[in-house]
């Protein structure tokens, strides 16, 4: 099993969850994080004074799948997830040891 | 033109100068300047909320709670305050002098009931009213000093403000006392009022300091922006409602034509100077910084009202206009001013209520013949030493007694969970995630629970 957890810009939720469905994944989970990479912030104002907002709110969304769907995933985040301007997010992949779903207690990918 | 507006309002007036003269006052203008006191002083009540829901808007999350605590106590600490001393001090036996009487109030109305209405309304209608202003005056310091004053010492300074210094200045004019001898024109209270709480405000902003990282030592501003915008947004508009009260109740009688065609035009040039005021403020920070902050223009239609308030009878509604949008403009340009000279005014009231009081009582004679400059002047000036000296000394005691400040780790906690143990927006927890934005609605976690 593997975890791919995404960094997205928060507009393009609709489109990803969507297309995630689709390839029959039944579960993601999603936060509001604030982050920043090569997307520098914005200067605002308030009463006269500015100031430098850095960290610019994104969401990210965590999906824990079987570990043969991780590149179909991967690709329909890419394509759905993407703009072409900065600031459209990461992609990170990693392990997971162990899954078990609360109300029965199944275990492994039957739990996801 | 001006003359022309003097000549139309005199013979308005002679009419019921006669009457007054030769002809009792009628059940009817008793009962009407009776109601008029009433009803507008509910509209002036209601700015407390309006002060309230600005304040609450214009202060961060973690210091909600306790400001809309402030402004709701502070409101009842007037109406006491000013039944066991206040209206005394203020109303009772000033002749020229420069206070009144010591006394529990309590109304008297033998003579309205008798038959005798020359007392033109009933006594209560009128510690009604007046009750309501001391209260708005003494809204005008919470806001300034928000997010790092200890809430039992504000409500101490309230007790004394309430209790003697607003009353006390307010007898000079409003009271029959040397100021008005003097020729000294208030209409509604730009000064005694506004400039009061502003006053008593600044030398609380001085004494108190700056909210700590406001300011760096190289004069950088760090804004601290507010909670809730269309909380302040809301209070705005309230507050500009309750001026109709405000202004329109201090035609002080509603029983005849020309009182009533006088309201009709203070509410007119009221409406009008708050415009002239908002717009005035909205174009110049636009030209100024790019774009429009909410909040200065929010400041800038109460500037335009502040302004008219010493006058709201006699300009022409083009003089209403500009006297509100010098108003905002002021205001504008104050808000740096304060932020260079490094007091921290969280909410704009100095450049609202002191900045503009002060505007506002100095274009009395601009509209208004009756009034001398020499006079508004010195009435600013009377006002304003009183006021900043007794404040200080109010703010001093209480700081080497009790202390007047929160500890740096409580400003940082937010008052609050320092100082009420409660929070302005607990729980609140998001659901129903979706929709184009990817977020939408709130429930608290009672929902979530089950």
């Amino acid at each position: 099993m593997k975890k791919v957890e995404c960094i997205i810009k928060p507009f393009k939720l609709d489109d990803i969850k969507a297309a995630i469905c689709d390839l029959g994944i039944s579960g993601m989970t999603i936060s509001e994080v604030r982050g920043f990479g090569r997307q520098k912030g914005h200067t605002e104002l308030y009463r006269g004074a500015e100031y430098q907002v850095d960290f610019i709110p994104k969401l990210k969304l965590e999906l824990v799948v079987p570990a043969e769907q991780v590149d179909v995933v991967i690709a329909t985040v890419l394509r759905e997830g993407s703009t072409g301007r900065i600031g459209d997010g990461k992609i990170f992949v990693s392990s997971i040891e162990q899954s078990i779903r609360i109300r029965t207690g199944e275990s492994g990918c039957d739990s996801l | 033109m001006k003359k022309y507006r003097v000549f139309v309002m005199g013979l308005l007036l002679v009419p019921s100068l006669a009457l007054a003269g030769d002809e009792p006052v009628s059940e009817m203008a008793f009962i009407l300047n009776t109601f008029s006191f009433l009803v507008m002083g509910i509209l002036v009540m209601w700015m407390a909320a309006g002060f309230a829901m600005l304040e609450a808007g214009l202060v961060r999350s973690k210091n909600v709670a306790t400001i809309c605590l402030k402004n709701i106590s502070l409101f009842g600490i007037a109406g006491i305050l000013f039944y066991l001393f206040g209206y005394n001090l203020m109303y009772s036996g000033v002749d020229g002098g420069f206070f009144g009487s010591f006394g529990l109030w309590s109304a008297n109305d033998t003579a309205a009931l008798a038959g005798d209405y020359s007392g033109n309304y009933a006594a209560s209608s009128d510690w009604f009213f007046q009750m309501v202003f001391c209260g708005a005056a003494c809204s005008v310091v919470s806001g300034c000093v928000a997010e790092r004053i200890k809430l039992w010492s504000f409500l101490a300074f309230c007790v004394v403000l309430t209790g003697f210094v607003y009353p006390i200045q307010g007898s000079w004019s409003w009271g029959g006392g040397w100021l008005a001898d003097l020729g000294f024109i208030d209409y509604a209270g730009s000064t005694i009022v506004h400039s009061v709480g502003g006053w008593a405000a600044l030398t609380g902003a001085v004494i108190l300091g700056a909210r700590k990282g406001k300011y760096t030592k190289s004069g950088r501003v760090n804004p601290m922006p507010g909670s809730n915008i269309p909380l302040a947004t809301l209070g705005t508009f309230i507050l500009w409602m309750g001026w109709y009260g405000f202004n329109g109740g201090s035609v002080l009688s509603l029983g005849s034509a020309g009182s009533v065609i006088e309201m009709s035009n203070v509410m007119v040039n009221t409406n009008i100077a708050a415009c002239g005021g908002m717009m005035a403020a909205m174009v110049l920070v636009q030209l100024m910084y790019k774009k429009v902050d909410v909040t200065m223009a929010l400041n800038g239609a109460l500037a335009g009202l502040v302004s008219i308030t010493a006058s709201p009878a006699s300009p022409t509604l083009g003089s209403a206009v500009l006297i509100g949008a010098v108003g905002g403009v002021l205001a504008v340009l104050a808000v740096p001013f304060f932020d260079r000279l490094k007091i921290d005014d969280v909410v704009g009231a100095l450049s609202v209520h002191l900045v503009c009081g002060v505007w506002g009582t100095l274009a009395v004679p601009l509209t208004n013949s009756s009034a001398t400059f020499t006079a508004q002047l010195i009435g600013v000036a009377a006002t304003a030493a009183f006021v900043l000296v007794s404040s200080s000394v109010i703010w001093l005691i209480l700081k080497v007694t009790i202390g007047i400040r929160v500890s740096e780790e409580e400003e940082m906690l937010g008052c609050d969970a320092a100082e009420i143990g409660m929070e302005a927006y607990p729980d609140f927890q998001r659901v129903s995630i979706g929709g184009s934005t990817g977020i939408s609605g709130y429930t608290t976690s009672s929902v979530l629970r089950n």
